[in-house]
């Protein structure tokens, strides 16, 4: 283990296997993607240093997106700029396009990548409720004994254990990201308040996902919350409560008081935990108010390419 | 431990030595000497030290100046001869978009990458691209409109 506070050697290698290589060596590895959360974390000591600055970026084969036996496949270092204006992901999965639109400023969304805010594991990454909502999985790799590189799937609903911890193991990269594609019934909302719709970290955040039948009924209902727990997490009991049935206002009404009683705040500089709850409570039931009201297709409302249906003024704002 | 890289600053080839930690607007600043980006915050929040990289703005505290290896960078100081950039330089002037002028070089920086990207922005687009730029003096109105004047006049000067 390195016990300084500097890395002793720097990598940028060309393939995967070096890259894993690089991880499974002496001393490990810090894996640097966009780096715009390793940056000021770095700066800050609150990243303690690997023997090795691993950059992926010039690994090739890892920022494609492309479906692939019926899943949307993002790779590892797509940014989230490419979330918000590739038109697979618009097409295939719409939620994650509206949490990209969400997401920071166009500087950050030009480097910050999909792998990179999912092994940075805020609670409050904007994208984290999105997939969670979406039941991705992530593929993680690493090189067994033999030099073969080898993969693992693992639900991103299992992989966040705790602020900045994840199951990824020291020796594994984290190499795409996989989202079932969306069907034409399915409805998405994903909300997020802060104090400006541009660069704050989410106060909270809602990610909503489910099928729409002719009857008005949901299912496969997914209900993710962020910025409300040590981790992303799905309101189950919310999810339960909601699964099969129409939407009307006193099921809406449950369903918030479900929610909020499904989080567990805590009082940090952005807000109370109590205001937490509130706003939990409040978006949730505007959101579910919308999706009662809206019963055409997720298409149906287009996105700016630079998006300029967010609210301009702060406070709630849906894409 | 420091580290040899080579780049392409403002289309000129360059190499700089520089450490595992060091941002690419340290390298610029203190190691190359061009002073044009500027240092406001050093965590992305406020936009003063946006660079283009490979045809994308980012914030250049965010980025490690070895990612800039093999790269092409261009800065502020290399927007002198781009027609966008004069088309703004020009339009902050007519419009007094510029007070301090602190915020002056990532305003234009992210304003020209705007215009490469989307050539006729109207006021909602122009506000939505600096949205990651901090301006504390003439509170944006007249940025806005200095953005939204340089697209026109391209768009005409296109035109004829």
């Amino acid at each position: 283990m390195s016990g300084s506070d500097a890395f002793e050697r720097y990598l940028a290698p060309a393939s995967l296997a070096q890259a894993l290589a690089a991880l499974a060596g002496e001393g490990g590895a810090t894996v640097l993607a966009g780096g715009t959360d390793l940056m000021p974390q770095t700066r800050a000591g609150r990243v303690r240093p690997a023997r090795t600055l691993l950059n992926i970026r010039r690994v090739s084969g890892l920022d494609g997106v492309e479906v692939e036996g019926g899943l949307l496949r993002i790779g590892t270092l797509a940014t989230v700029a490419t979330l918000l204006t590739h038109a697979l992901v618009r097409e295939h999965a719409p939620l994650l396009t509206q949490a990209a639109d969400h997401f920071a400023s166009d500087q950050i969304r030009n480097a910050a990548t999909i792998g990179g805010n999912i092994c940075n594991a805020s609670p409050a990454g904007d994208l984290l409720t999105a997939l969670l909502a979406l039941d991705a999985e992530v593929e993680l790799a690493w090189l067994a004994v033999d030099g073969a590189v080898r993969t693992r799937v693992h639900p991103i609903d299992d992989f966040f254990t705790g602020p900045g911890r994840t199951r990824r193991e020291a020796n594994e990269l984290l190499t795409a990201v996989r989202v079932p594609l969306a069907l034409r019934e399915q409805q998405v909302r994903f909300y997020k308040t802060g104090t400006r719709p541009a660069l704050d970290i989410s106060t909270i955040s809602i990610a909503f996902a489910a099928r729409l039948d002719g009857g008005g009924r949901l299912h496969g209902v997914r209900l993710a919350l962020g910025a409300v727990a040590p981790t992303p997490l799905r309101a189950r009991r919310t999810e339960a409560m909601l699964e099969g049935l129409a939407l009307d206002a006193a099921l809406a009404a449950r369903a918030a008081d479900c929610a909020a009683g499904e989080a567990a705040p805590i009082d940090d500089v952005r807000a109370t935990a109590w205001y937490r709850k509130e706003l939990l409570h409040n978006m949730t039931l505007r959101m579910l108010d919308d999706v009662a009201e809206t019963a055409g297709p997720p298409q149906g409302r287009k996105l700016p390419l630079w998006g300029t249906a967010r609210s301009a003024k702060g406070g709630p704002h849906e894409a | 431990m420091k580290h040899e890289i080579g780049f392409t600053l403002n289309g000129v080839q360059r190499r700089a030595t520089v450490d595992a930690r060091m941002s690419a607007l340290e390298m610029l600043r203190d190691v190359i000497g061009l002073t044009g980006t500027k240092y406001g915050c050093g965590e992305g929040e406020c936009g003063a030290c946006t660079i283009i990289v490979d045809g994308a703005s980012v914030n250049s505290c965010l980025l490690f100046a070895l990612d800039c290896d093999g790269r092409e960078v261009t800065t502020v100081e290399g927007l002198a001869g781009d027609a966008r950039a004069q088309a703004l330089h020009k339009a902050f002037v007519a419009r007094g978009a510029v007070q301090c002028g602190f915020c002056t070089p990532g305003m234009m920086i992210q304003a020209t990458h705007l215009l490469a990207t989307h050539p006729h922005p109207d006021a909602d687009a122009a506000k939505r691209a600096i949205e990651g730029n901090l301006c504390r003096c003439t509170g944006y109105q007249k940025i806005v409109e200095a953005i939204v004047e340089a697209g026109e006049t391209l768009q005409s000067g296109d035109a004829t």
